[in-house]
């Protein structure tokens, strides 16, 4: 494995795990539940595309054949991480539950 | 350098991971706590997937994707459960 490809394989797998413990600190720290569901929604299905896209490019380097199943990951997740925020926001709005901006949520 | 960067992005994950536990245990209602689930799910699928290019196996990926469909459809029923008090009407 030459150069680049390493430093491309290192570059997409420590960017996929800074996205995705971007996307934690963000579930942690943020005030209410429509903001905490940034976090997961959007930043770790970033993080997990970097990763995929890194697993992708190592085994696509290391057997001489493109390996592409780790798009299905890509795919299905890109699919699935939308509807499952919109029921899980659907579900918060039906609670009524304390909003930032009204000014009723605890810090 | 890889193999530095995944140990990094393992301990990255794993520190996300005990985020994700400490709004599980602590979240103010029960849709924080599906949330952190959620949450779980993602980082375990990538824990895997790293954890794949370290062993050098392509063995950890159909876990990965396992995890990825399962957690999807627990997630949809625990929130289906949240909106109308029942899963399957």
């Amino acid at each position: 494995m030459t150069m680049a490809w390493e430093l491309l394989v290192a570059a997409l797998v420590l960017a996929g795990g800074v996205f995705c413990f971007l996307g934690a600190l963000g579930l942690a720290r943020l005030p209410d539940v429509f903001m905490r569901l940034h976090g997961p929604s959007k930043a770790s299905t970033l993080g997990i595309g970097c990763i995929a896209l890194a697993s992708m490019a190592y085994f696509s380097v290391r057997e001489g054949t493109p390996s592409v199943h780790e798009l299905l990951i890509i795919v299905f997740l890109v699919m699935t991480t939308p509807v499952s925020a919109h029921l899980v926001a659907k579900a918060a709005l039906h609670r009524d539950l304390p909003r930032w901006n009204r000014g009723d949520a605890p810090r | 350098m890889i193999g530095t960067a995944i140990n990094v992005t393992l301990v990255l994950i794993g520190l996300a991971m005990s985020l994700s536990l400490w709004r599980l245990f602590r979240g103010p209602d029960v849709v924080d706590r599906v949330i952190a689930i959620d949450m779980l799910y993602v980082n375990a699928c990538a824990m895997l997937l790293v954890y794949g290019i370290r062993a050098e196996t392509a063995l950890h990926f159909e876990a990965a994707l396992i995890i990825a469909m399962l957690g999807f459809l627990s997630t949809a029923a625990f929130a289906r459960f949240l909106l109308r008090g029942d899963i399957i009407e």
